[in-house]
């Protein structure tokens, strides 16, 4: 029996359709990663999961049974909202406190849970004082502990990162993970940024246009895109895709090499014309076209281990291993067996 | 885990449809009450000979609107009406969008010329006329006193007794005491323009009359025309200064619809003419209200 | 433009005689302005500490003390007139009005502002416009209905009417406040286990407490200046306010008691003004934030 399931959720918005037949069926200990563009609807699906919104159509379970009419509070859901959602007016420990409130646990109890969850994310320290008087980072980690003190079924975030700067996001990541795993709740995260819901999610639902385009493992989803708009989406830069006369041709700029750089295997040669090179330390992008087909602008991503010479404004030999690539129906874009290929 | 199944009931609390018609019917009901209800009456009123003393309502048709209209005074006033309230706007605007300009600058002492500035508006209307009544008084005019000082006037002023004069005095006295309320109005638009409209103009090396000609009166149009409404309809509907000051006085040359409206209606007890008086405001209100709506949503697009 | 030294140096000493211009102006505007705003007050404020002989005579400096100033128009403004009446009157139906206005329009606005009606842009519209609907245009039949209801003459006719006058305006302002506060804190508070009366309660409420002070003193002020009503229901002295008391009272036939009429004006519209002052920023604020769509 699935811990969270959904069943064709639909949710208009006046003429707007934000949420479009969506199905999900999430395992106890599940961390899943709704991933799409703004305005793709997947923080429209959370709120209906957290309670927050009522579906036009549709189903919402929890642990088997139909909570679709039930309002957020029966749900025994946590949520963690985008801009932390702390009361202002409140200290750190009353803010850690006031689930607990609402269900009625009091006294030295009450104390001993705060202090329980305040000790998961390190943040003792700071019970007295103000949500305004604390960093970006810290107050994070208030919301978690609110969210987790009561220990709920489902752990719902909504771009909990967001908010945080580059440096501080990879570090709270991190404990984001550790904590999931040591608990092991079934988590619902919502980004749009890529990079959080390769490194962070067992599975990842890619949507748009408020449906699920794809849902997978991140190797899954990276490896194998259901169809070019999760082919772009992920990956950066992302797949490069040709017109290739029947259909879409598509390959990841990491796999398109100098000729001579990995040998043996079935290899696909084409030729490149290099524009620009850029030297990123790490790595290089080489940007151009592929003679014949100058509209489509190509990308390749060499790793600095790979030291050929190349020039701006040439023609280099380069080629792609045969397993690597992947083919799209022209129309739709939908995903298609492997074809035979005359580069 | 457990979740129990929900009866409705239990979750009114929670319902936005429950919520909204538990919070909105009180108000609703209040105004339709305490606003419709006299308002229709009004209209009522209009076509009936009501008075206080035959209190029944009878049917007249237009006769009383007719009989209002052939009146010579209510003529004045209507006339009265306009002139008071587009002279009086037209100074409002000036002092206004300088008033504005002024306070929202930093410079020292700023709170305690805030405070004075904003007094005409915020002392109760009433009681601030009451200072000017004092202050234009027939014998005793601090104002008299300061010209015949200067050797301008040997006699003095009369500035109530003379039917111009009085008129004259009654829209001073009226830019004097909404002026503050439109450059608060203004005040809040200027403030509402971004900050880096202001750098940027700045940057570009625009002076001070450049700022206030291409930048600020500009984007600020819709706000001041906003500003301008509401002293119009403030000054339409409102009697208590000429009331306090003048009376309608001298010879009607201050009267207007609202005072017309009171001196017939409550103290003269023709409560059907005061009505119809009173009505003749409201197209020009509804006019003006439109224009009010339009302009406040394009600067929303703004 | 080159950039040689002499070119800087008289530009810099160009803008420097241009920036005091600016400041004596700014200053000598912000003079005009105040005596402009302030004269007819100041006059009345040298009023009340005179004594009449000095007052009533013609060519005295109308601006100078010529005779010592008294107290005693102040005395006499408290000790025989009905003053204190009018202020008790005045604060009573403004305290009652106010509980009243916040009891109808803190609901409203809330559901204006935050539960997505598909009317509620319209119905914000429709009250913002009851606003614009003056008293002269009602005065009249609600003459009859105080009449009818037979509360003519008592306190309880300007507490039933004047509700009608701040309820728009604080639905509007209130409004205003509850956008401001993020609708994500009572969201949160409804998944963290409280029914939506909960989370308004123990947490949109608590934010709003700004907001509520600021509409209290609104309201107040505003029942404090209404005239028109408090003119056409209440003629005995009694049950008169500020607003109407101290114009018609305090004058017998021709005889005006200028000193002490000015003293009332005084005493009430100075304490008046600088508490509505205190929050005209919060005003603001708030009407701008009810323009704008939530």
């Amino acid at each position: 029996m699935a811990l969270l399931e959904v069943r064709g959720l639909r949710k208009e918005f006046g003429d707007v359709v934000a949420v479009d037949g969506v199905d999900i069926k999430s395992e106890e200990g599940e961390f899943l990663v709704l991933l799409g563009p703004s305005g793709c609807g997947k923080t429209t699906l959370l709120r209906m999961i957290a309670g927050l919104e009522h579906p036009t159509e549709g189903q919402i379970l929890l642990g088997g049974e139909d909570v679709t009419d039930l309002p957020p509070r029966a749900r025994q859901i946590a949520m963690v909202f985008q801009s932390y959602a702390l009361y202002p007016h409140m200290t750190v420990a009353r803010n850690i406190a006031f689930p607990l409130k609402a269900q009625g646990v009091d006294g030295p109890e009450r104390d001993e849970k705060v202090k329980w969850a305040a000790g998961l994310f390190g943040i003792e320290h700071l019970l007295h004082r103000r949500p305004r008087q604390l960093s970006g980072g810290e107050r994070q980690r208030v919301a978690l502990a609110r969210a987790i003190v009561r220990e709920p079924s489902v752990f719902l975030l909504d771009e909990p990162l967001s908010n945080l700067d580059a440096k501080l996001r990879a570090a709270a990541r991190d404990d984001l993970m550790g904590f999931q795993r040591r608990i092991g709740i079934t988590s619902v995260y919502v980004t749009h940024d890529q990079v959080e819901a390769m490194g962070m999610g067992d599975r990842i639902a890619v949507m748009r246009d408020g449906k699920i385009r794809q849902m997978g493992t991140p190797e899954e989803v990276y490896h194998h895109p259901a169809d070019t708009f999760v082919a772009q989406f992920i990956g950066s830069p992302p797949m490069n895709l040709l017109d290739w006369g029947d259909y879409i041709l598509g390959f990841r700029p990491e796999h398109f090499l100098p000729e001579g750089v990995q040998d043996g295997g079935d290899r696909v040669p084409f030729d490149f014309f290099v524009n620009r090179i850029e030297y990123l330390g790490s790595e290089r992008y080489l940007y151009g076209f592929i003679p014949g087909h100058e509209e489509t602008k190509v990308i390749a991503m060499l790793p600095a281990t790979v030291t050929v010479p190349l020039e701006e404004q040439r023609q280099h030999r380069f080629s792609v291993a045969s397993d690597q690539l992947r083919f799209f129906d022209k129309d739709g874009g939908q995903k298609i067996p492997p074809q035979t290929i005359q580069a | 885990m457990t979740t129990q199944t929900a009866k409705k009931p239990r979750y009114l609390a929670d319902s936005p449809r429950f919520l909204a018609g538990l919070f909105m019917s009180p108000t609703i009901i209040y105004i339709v009450a305490l606003v419709g209800f006299p308002f229709a009456l009004a209209i009522i009123y209009a076509f009936t000979d009501i008075t206080t003393g035959d209190p029944s309502l009878e049917f007249v048709g237009l006769d009383t609107i007719k009989a209002v209209w052939n009146d010579t005074v209510f003529r004045r006033a209507l006339g009265n009406t306009f002139w008071f309230a587009v002279i009086s706007n037209l100074f409002v605007v000036i002092l206004a969008t300088g008033l504005a300009e002024l306070l929202t600058r930093d410079f020292k002492g700023k709170w305690f010329v805030r405070f004075l500035v904003l007094l005409p508006w915020v002392a109760p209307v009433s009681l601030a006329t009451l200072t000017w009544l004092w202050t234009l008084d027939s014998v005793f005019s601090p104002i008299d006193w300061l010209l015949r000082q200067v050797g301008l006037i040997d006699q003095n002023m009369y500035w109530l007794g003379r039917p111009s004069l009085a008129f004259i005095s009654v829209v001073a006295v009226q830019v004097w005491r909404i002026a503050p309320l439109a450059a608060v109005i203004v005040m809040a638009g200027m403030m509402a323009i971004p900050k880096d409209v202001h750098d940027a103009v700045e940057v570009d090396g625009a002076g001070p009359w450049r700022r206030l000609f291409e930048i600020n009166i500009p984007l600020l149009a819709p706000i001041i025309a906003v500003a301008v409404l509401f002293g119009v309809i403030l000054s339409m509907a409102d009697m208590s200064v000429i009331y306090v000051l003048t009376r309608g006085g001298p010879t009607h040359r201050t009267q207007v619809l609202s005072t017309w409206a009171y001196f017939k209606g409550i103290e003269g007890g023709a409560l059907g003419q005061g009505a119809a008086v009173a009505l003749f405001l409201f197209p020009v209100l509804v006019g003006l209200t439109a224009v009010i709506l339009r302009l406040a949503r394009r600067r929303e697009v703004l | 433009m080159t950039w040689d030294s002499t070119n800087v140096a008289r530009l810099r000493e160009k803008t420097r005689r241009r920036h005091r211009l600016g400041r004596v102006g700014l200053y000598l505007s912000a003079i005009g302005f105040s005596l402009f705003a302030v004269f007819p007050f100041s006059w009345a404020v040298i009023s009340m500490f005179k004594r009449s002989n000095d007052l009533y005579s013609r060519d005295n400096n109308p601006f100078w003390f010529n005779e010592p100033p008294t107290l005693q128009h102040i005395q006499y403004l408290f000790r025989e007139t009905n003053y204190l009446t009018f202020v008790r009157n005045t604060l009573i139906v403004g305290l009652v009005v106010t509980a009243v206005t916040l009891a109808f329009s803190l609901p409203t606005a809330y559901a204006l502002a935050r539960l997505r009606l598909k009317w509620g842009e319209r119905m914000g519209i429709a009250i913002f416009l009851v606003y614009l609907i003056p008293p002269t245009l009602l005065f009249i039949p609600m003459t009859r209905v105080i009449n009818f209801l037979g509360i003519q003459e008592t306190l309880w006719s300007l507490i039933l009417v004047y509700p009608t006058i701040t309820i728009p305006i604080s639905s509007w302002l209130l409004m205003g406040y509850f956008k401001s506060i993020p609708m994500d804190i009572e969201e949160q508070a409804m998944v963290d286990g409280y029914s939506r009366l909960g989370a308004i309660t123990r947490v949109v409420m608590p934010l709003m407490f700004p907001g509520i002070v600021a509409v209290i003193v609104f309201a107040f002020t505003l029942s404090a200046h209404e005239f028109i009503y408090a003119l056409s229901f209440n003629k005995a002295s009694a049950v008169k306010t500020i607003a109407t008391g101290v114009p018609t009272e305090l004058i017998r036939g021709d005889v005006f008691f200028w000193q002490s009429l000015q003293s009332a004006v005084v005493l009430v519209a100075i304490p008046i003004a600088l508490v509505f002052n205190a929050f005209l920023d919060r005003f603001i604020a708030g009407f701008t934030m009810g323009a704008v769509k939530g």
